[in-house]
């Protein structure tokens, strides 16, 4: 008989971690076990070239304070690069950048600057409003205990104590398209472009998509472990965090294996529970929990297995949207990059000059085809941190939206494509970069599928979305971390509230096993 | 001095004759004020050729709520309802996906497609069905505001929390979903063969300024199967003598209740004084006065055009501005001498007789909206061609046809503006997509009358030809339409109303939205209720 675990989590992504490390820290026998040699999944940071550093997740707008004081992340050596990076609207044509941090807007007209206070104002009363609901499991309709019950009547009341030309705000622009809530709002497009950015990020949405682009910007307001509205970046990359995560667990007793890749999760064929994983080696871990940090389809469909679970709720899995709509590269450049319109490329550099663009590059998407006009997300994290660059280096690390997952000619011949258009962009904004590039790795939503084993390289794990929201993430008897299955659990975004690097899935879940465990 | 009345109604479309009918009931001194000179707003029959009667715009009836077609003797006023056949969907490989009525007919037709999908359709209609039988419980009812403590507004929400619960709890996940998805992604819950998806997706667009990608549009598919035709919920049919039928039937109810119509009266501003409706002054310089006005315009013509601003509280003028009603929709209606040949189908066969479509994927009816995004009408457009002689033969001369075809997109602003050229050109992309499937189709062409955004908008009066009054978003439906807090038919000065198509339950010839708002306002007066509640399934 193998050594049996209180709770063993599969896959040490960023919420794997820090349910491990919550689960540790609050006495438990913890195992987890990671498919590949490095820690943080999607989280990751790798070396795409010597001596060069990058991770897939560039910021960390979503940390909570709780979770980095639950966790002791700062004793544990985690610590800020930025606390804020300022958002950098580019102009091709060399003019001075438009920038955005926290509640002031510069490069645009006044009428604009005092339109962008107003609607910060508002944004921020709204993310307040429903700030403490990430960090709480979902509440059920059918579920009478006082936890869902109170979450339930806390999230009426926080609704109603907006006010009620607040509130009634609120349910009307909960449902509204980027473009819509930009047009009411602003008269520049190109401050328009900029703010609409996190409205659609890692999801299937364009500006003009209703419904789902508000939920996804109050949620991406709201952490706030370097203050509210803040957008900071980690000392050491994303490493940086996913180390102190890492060491919150295994001081407290946690036993992280890696290269450890799981086959299947043992169940119990007589009470159909959960007890354990069986790895690819073969080796068989016991534990009493088995909590999955990876995708929702992964973790029943291909971990679990349907033949334990329901043809319904096989269906219910099975139709969550995966296909990831993002792509990444990382660049190696030799020198500082400069960028039209920009002393140095310190902050969060967008390409997008209008809605429209961004529209265009959708619409590519939608038909499966390449955008020649790509949006971009560019961070430069050596600026703030040098140790992940060799001397005189620098790393460029540029998100790419509205890449599709299944393109129609096929990425062998499409990623080459991709690659030219990022490029050419690039160049047009920051002139003799392509001479400065030493290096280069773009993954595809295909790439990050393969590579991080995360179904259709989403993201999220799924679709942010409001049809897959809260009771309904991924799907509802599944959406308070526990499953129909016995001993198996969810910590990861494919649960309520989702990706961005944030942890409360993980901590969300660890409070639901810890309970369970009473 | 004109005559003082109880009450006006500016507009007479269909849901302002309703309210005026029920004002009139219950004993009121009632004025309906219409600019054109025949009523009906959108809901019309008119005989633009000799013996050719056109339906030329809305051209089909299932959202009619039965109730009040039986309270308000429509029958007897001669409105007669006739089903008729499903759609026939044309591709562009030759083959066709046929609707029947019969359902194991319709199951051996759609698995030539799929047989997996036809296992699926089952499924596919009873959920669908769930869906639209909650939401047919709130039609003829004032939606609760949920910012309100008052005991109607708690009462509403209860009953409204009771209809859910009714539903299950797993159904009640289900419907969450359903509301803020789109038609693709929730048909692909479903079905996996694109020409049916396709099929079923048509009802997601129509009038809608949104593609089938697009989030929101399950509902809008939803809004046009949760009708009937006496009591065949998801029915269609037609109004014997045109859509104007409806209008002339309730006009009848109205007339026979002692109210009046005053055609070519068209309202330049909605009179207040005092923080109060003192009736309305038309664009010939002639007062009319009434304590109560009720507007059937559609909410942004009512609170940017005949209202004065400084009459509004301050945020209305801007939420007026703001609110969502695009042009999305033209229409094609064409006199036929003579059947055309549609080569895929042998002649004489029963599917002729039903409604046309040319579809083949979720991707062309997207491509389609792409085009209305950047201002140009759809260059591959989805047309849904209606019939409507075969079925009525009212419209057309014996061996005549009339064939009403639905266009979307076409948007409000083309490059050039709505010139005469660009609206032939825009006919001409409507018979070539015909053509395409029917050689000879031009051959047969009498007249045609062919109707953008910018002609609905100029003639009916709906601001930018919206055929809604407004986008059937969630952002605007239920207690957020027309806007959160004006959702129960008062305006914002004592004595205003509104009973278009831009208050809930939203458009389409239902004439819930006219009944509603009666009932508020006889509530107001204090006066019995007399407007029917929904006939429950």
């Amino acid at each position: 008989m193998s050594k049996q675990y209180d709770a063993l989590v599969i896959g040490a992504g960023h919420n794997g971690l820090a349910c491990a490390a919550k689960l540790a820290r609050a006495g438990k026998k913890v195992m987890v076990v990671e498919a590949n040699a490095e820690l943080g999944g999607l989280a990751a940071t790798t070396e795409f070239a010597e001596g060069f550093k990058a991770s897939v997740a560039h910021t960390l707008p979503q940390l909570t304070d709780k979770l980095v004081k639950d966790l002791e992340l700062h004793k544990h050596g985690f610590s800020f690069a930025s606390e804020h990076l300022e958002t950098l609207g580019l102009k091709e044509d060399g003019s001075d950048a438009l920038r955005v941090t926290g509640d002031t807007v510069t490069g645009v007209s006044q009428d604009q600057v005092d339109a962008y206070k107003r609607y910060s104002a508002q944004m921020q009363k709204f993310a307040k409003a429903i700030a403490a609901f990430w960090q709480k499991k979902p509440p059920m309709i059918g579920d009478k205990s006082w936890a869902s019950v109170s979450t339930g009547i806390q999230f009426g009341l926080n609704l109603r104590l907006l006010g009620k030309t607040d509130m009634r705000e609120f349910t009307r622009m909960i449902a509204l398209p980027a473009q819509d809530v930009m047009d009411e709002q602003f008269e520049d497009e190109h401050l328009k472009a900029v703010l609409a950015w996190d409205y659609t990020m890692g999801n299937k949405l364009a500006p003009r998509s209703p419904n789902n682009a508000m939920i996804n910007w109050l949620y991406r307001l709201a952490g706030d472990a370097s203050g509210f509205n803040k957008l900071p970046i980690a000392k050491g990359g994303m490493k940086g965090l996913i180390d102190a995560l890492a060491a919150s667990a295994t001081s407290a007793g946690a036993v992280i294996k890696t290269n450890a890749a799981v086959k299947k999760v043992v169940v119990d064929e007589e009470t159909a529970t959960a007890v354990g994983v069986e790895l690819a080696d073969g080796e068989v871990v016991h534990a009493k929990a088995i909590i999955s940090n990876a995708d929702p389809k992964t973790s029943f469909i291909k971990l679990l297995g349907t033949r334990y679970i329901d043809i319904q709720f096989t269906h219910r899995i099975n139709r969550t949207r995966t296909d990831g709509q993002t792509a990444k590269m990382h660049i190696a450049i030799k020198g500082e990059p400069k960028f039209n319109g920009v002393s140095r490329a310190d902050g969060r550099m967008i390409i997008a000059p209008k809605m429209s663009y961004i529209e265009n590059a959708f619409d590519s998407s939608k038909y499966g085809e390449i955008a020649q006009d790509p949006a971009m997300e560019i961070v430069v994290p050596t600026m703030h941190d040098a140790s992940l660059a060799p001397e005189g280096h620098h790393v460029i690390s540029i998100t790419i939206p509205n890449v599709p997952y299944k393109v129609k000619a096929g990425w062998e011949t499409e990623k080459a494509n991709l690659q030219s258009a990022i490029l050419n962009k690039l160049e047009a904004y920051a002139p003799g970069i392509k001479d400065q590039i030493v290096a280069s790795d773009l993954l595809t939503p295909v790439d990050l599928e393969s590579r991080y084993n995360v179904t259709g390289g989403h993201w999220h794990h799924g679709e942010l979305a409001l049809d897959a929201w809260w009771m309904n993430r991924p799907t509802y008897e599944a959406s308070q971390y526990k499953t129909p299955i016995d001993g198996f659990y969810l910590c990861g975004a494919g649960a309520h509230p989702g990706g961005g690097v944030m942890g409360a899935a993980g901590s969300n879940a660890a409070d639901v096993v810890l309970a369970a465990s009473k | 001095m004109t005559k003082k009345y109880d009450a006006i109604v500016i507009g007479a479309g269909h849901n302002g004759l309703t309210t005026a009918a029920y004002l009139a009931k219950s004993g009121l001194d009632v004025l309906v004020v219409e600019k054109n000179d025949y009523i009906g707003g959108a809901a019309v029959s008119r005989e633009l050729h000799d013996g050719w009667i056109y339906s030329n715009c809305s051209y089909v009836c299932s959202l009619l709520r039965q109730s009040i077609h039986r309270d308000l003797n429509l029958t007897k006023h001669g409105l007669m309802i006739v089903p008729y056949m499903g759609t026939t969907n044309f591709t562009r490989n030759g083959d066709y996906l046929a609707e029947y009525p019969d359902e194991a007919m319709q199951y051996r037709e759609v698995r030539r497609h799929s047989k997996r999908d036809a296992d699926a359709m089952h499924r596919y209609y009873t959920d669908l069905m769930k869906y639209a039988k909650v939401i047919r419980h709130f039609l003829l009812r004032t939606p609760a505001d949920p910012t309100s403590f008052k005991p109607r507004d708690l009462q509403e929400m209860a009953f409204m929390a009771k209809k859910f619960m009714g539903m299950g709890e797993r159904d009640i996940y289900e419907f969450m979903r359903f509301m803020t998805m789109s038609a693709a992604d929730f048909l692909a819950e479903y079905f996996e063969n694109d020409l049916i998806k396709a099929f079923y997706a048509t009802s997601s667009i129509i009038g809608t300024a949104l593609g089938v990608y697009s989030p929101g549009t399950a509902y809008v598919l939803l809004h046009h199967v949760m009708g009937d035709v006496d009591g065949a919920v998801g029915a269609w049919g037609l109004a014997r003598g045109g859509m104007g039928s409806i209008s002339k039937a309730i006009h009848g109810a109205l007339q026979e209740h002692g109210g009046e119509v005053m055609l070519e009266a068209e309202v330049d501003t909605i009179i207040v004084k005092g923080g109060k409706t003192k009736g309305v002054a038309l664009t010939n310089g002639s007062v009319i006065e009434a304590p109560i006005v009720v507007s059937n315009l559609d909410p942004k013509r009512t609170f940017t055009k005949i209202m004065n601003k400084e009459d509004l509280p301050e945020d209305l003028y801007k939420k007026a501005k703001d609110f969502k009603i695009r042009g999305s929709s033209g229409k094609v209606n064409i006199a036929l001498k003579g059947m055309p040949d549609f080569p895929t189908l042998p002649k004489g066969h029963m599917l002729r007789n039903g409604s046309m479509q040319f579809l083949d994927s979720l991707e062309r009816m997207e491509r389609a909206y792409d085009d209305w995004k950047h201002n140009r009408w759809s260059q591959d457009p989805f047309i849904e061609m209606t019939q409507s002689s075969v079925w009525d033969p009212t419209h057309a001369a014996p061996g005549n046809y009339f064939v009403s075809c639905f266009i979307q997109y076409c948007p409000r602003e083309v490059e050039g503006g709505w010139t005469e050229e660009n609206k032939q050109a825009f006919g001409k992309t409507i018979i070539d997509q015909i053509s395409n499937y029917s050689p000879n189709f031009k051959d047969h062409i009498e007249h045609m009358e062919i109707r953008t955004p910018y002609d609905i908008e100029k003639e009916v009066g709906l601001t930018e030809g919206n055929i809604f009054q407004g986008e059937l978003t969630i952002d605007q439906l239920m207690f957020n339409r027309p806007f959160p807090g004006y959702s129960q038919y008062r305006g914002p000065v004592k004595g205003m109303y509104m009973s278009g198509s831009g208050t809930h339950p939203g458009g389409g010839v239902s004439a819930a939205c006219g009944a509603n708002a009666a009932r508020e306002i006889l509530m107001d007066l204090k006066r019995p209720n007399i407007v029917p509640e929904d006939e429950n399934d």
